[in-house]
């Protein structure tokens, strides 16, 4: 099992309750898609994924990991192994696609060469090996997205989480960073994908969990 | 490891002069300010160090000059000099007479006008003891006993003048001390405040650094060796005002001497000079760079 939550609840400071009583596992290699209208409490589910947040009860496991047990010292290490994508793709503007693309290597402490080599399979398997030197402003928003997919897959994490991929983007091109993922996914990558474009799911298949209010009301895979 | 260890810092240290180098006016105007806070207690630092050379050396500081009566017969006066010779307080003594005393008030620069209009030699004989110890007590007494000879008009403990001196260089010192610690203090914080600006406008980054999983360590580094940087070349602009200032000064301070007949030349920094300031601004950079670290770079979560 790659995550795990066990009746999980998240509730915000000034008592918004983002999450409560979500229980789901997500094997190792599988690929699902976290549906459900704004405000369901997908992103929070993500981000008590990558320690951004922590669950205010539950457990959530990742990778066996207890994440309640990993101190404040020890969450640099973890989130190393967890790829992250956003609908804003967070590209760092004053550098290079390379070394946007590099910068999870670096941290990591990998060898130049061992981070070009990387960089470029990376660059490569999301089609963009060309424009390695471009600063990502020279992109467009789908190229933009291919850039922020390949730094989340880079440093060959456990586990890719992605929140609205896919927002920003046309259907065609929606369905194209799709497309992108399931091939991680055919080379064993694990996903997580928030989205609440359901055409395009209809067209995809795979597992789908959907959170309402907070609570999670269906999940394809029982 | 070792190598990864030096890569990653000298990587940081090249990005430092980097991002100095893509805001070039504001980054000049921080350097200078930091080049004037360093600056001006390493100039009083120095103006002391050079007071301080100009007093005499401390070994024949405890002689005592005793000036005779004014018209005192020259053979005399030897004879006293050599009767206070053999005391046994005292060590030695030599003996200037009014003569010699006005060829050597003469040989000064200035003087020749002022001497050769007047018609009596208006110098006393002298006679330079220097006592047999050189505890306070001692010639204190020395100088008690030699007062009370008749033919002495008055005498003059030379000690006394070295320790005024002192006294007033020491004071100077601890002047310079509190100057310096308060400059230190505000090279910090100006450092520390560009730092905490530094650190603001990469918020974003810091972001995206912390959710691929940078430690603090990791993100913290390269602000530090903004600091360093920053602090150093401060410290650089220092030392070159400071030279340049100690240029424009040696001229006039060589004629002022030379009316003074001394062949006294200013001195500027020396290599340990150099070394302690340039060092001392390095390390005031990293440890400003460190304090705002330290106190804004928690605060940055990705959320």
């Amino acid at each position: 099992m790659m995550i795990r939550f066990e009746n999980v609840q998240k509730r915000y400071p000034g008592g918004r309750e983002a999450l409560s009583g979500v229980s789901f596992g997500l094997e190792r290699g599988e690929m699902a898609f976290l549906t459900g209208p704004s405000g369901a409490g997908k992103s929070t589910l993500l981000k008590l994924i990558a320690l951004i947040e922590r669950p205010t009860r539950g457990t959530v496991l990742v990778n066996q990991q207890n994440t309640a047990r990993i101190s404040r010292r020890r969450v640099p290490g973890f989130r190393q192994r967890i790829g992250v994508v956003f609908q804003d793709h967070k590209l760092l503007h004053d550098r290079s696609v390379f070394d946007n693309v590099a910068l999870p290597l670096i941290i990591a402490g990998l060898k130049p060469r061992e981070v070009g080599r990387r960089v470029r399979a990376s660059l490569d398997q999301v089609g963009l090996l060309d424009r390695e030197s471009h600063p990502p402003i020279m992109l467009s928003t789908g190229e933009q997205q291919r850039v922020g997919i390949a730094r989340a897959v880079a440093s060959r994490p456990d586990v890719v989480i992605a929140d609205e991929p896919t927002g920003n983007l046309d259907p065609e091109l929606s369905l194209e960073i799709m497309r992108l993922f399931e091939r991680f996914n055919d080379v064993g990558v694990t996903l997580l994908i928030a989205t609440h474009d359901l055409d395009l799911l209809d067209r995809l298949g795979h597992r789908r969990i959907r959170l309402e209010a907070g609570k999670l009301t269906r999940d394809s895979a029982q | 490891m070792i190598v990864r260890w030096f890569r990653l810092h000298w990587q940081n240290l090249g990005a430092a002069f980097g991002r100095m180098g893509s805001s070039p006016v504001g980054a000049t105007l921080n350097v200078l300010v930091i080049a004037i806070a360093l600056a001006l207690p390493a100039a009083l630092q120095l103006l002391i160090a050079n007071a301080s050379s100009m007093a005499p050396a401390f070994d024949n500081a405890a002689d005592l000059t005793a000036y005779l009566n004014p018209g005192f017969d020259e053979d005399d006066a030897r004879e006293l000099a050599d009767t206070i010779a053999a005391r046994i307080d005292v060590e030695s003594t030599s003996f200037i007479s009014n003569e010699e005393g006005l060829d050597e008030l003469r040989s000064r620069a200035g003087f020749e006008g002022v001497l050769d209009a007047l018609t009596t030699n208006p110098i006393p004989h002298v006679i330079k003891v220097r006592p047999a110890t050189d505890l306070i007590e001692d010639i204190d007494r020395l100088e008690l006993s030699l007062s009370a000879l008749p033919e002495i008009e008055l005498v003059q403990v030379d000690r006394l003048w070295v320790e005024r001196l002192q006294a007033i260089l020491a004071l100077g010192q601890r002047a310079v001390g509190m100057v310096t610690l308060l400059l230190a203090a505000a090279v910090l914080l100006v450092i520390g405040n560009t730092i905490r600006l530094e650190i603001n406008n990469r918020r974003t980054e810091i972001e995206v650094m912390k959710l691929v999983g940078a430690t603090d360590g990791f993100i913290r580094r390269p602000f530090l060796y903004s600091g360093l940087v920053v602090g150093g070349a401060g410290a650089v602009a220092a030392a070159i005002l400071i030279t340049f200032g100690m240029w424009l000064l040696a001229r006039p301070v060589r004629e002022l001497a030379t009316l003074y007949a001394s062949d006294f030349t200013l001195s500027g920094l020396n290599l340990t000079g150099f070394g302690v300031l340039i060092g001392g601004g390095a390390v005031l950079g990293w440890a400003g760079a460190w304090i705002a670290a330290a106190r804004h770079l928690r605060a940055i979560e990705p959320a």
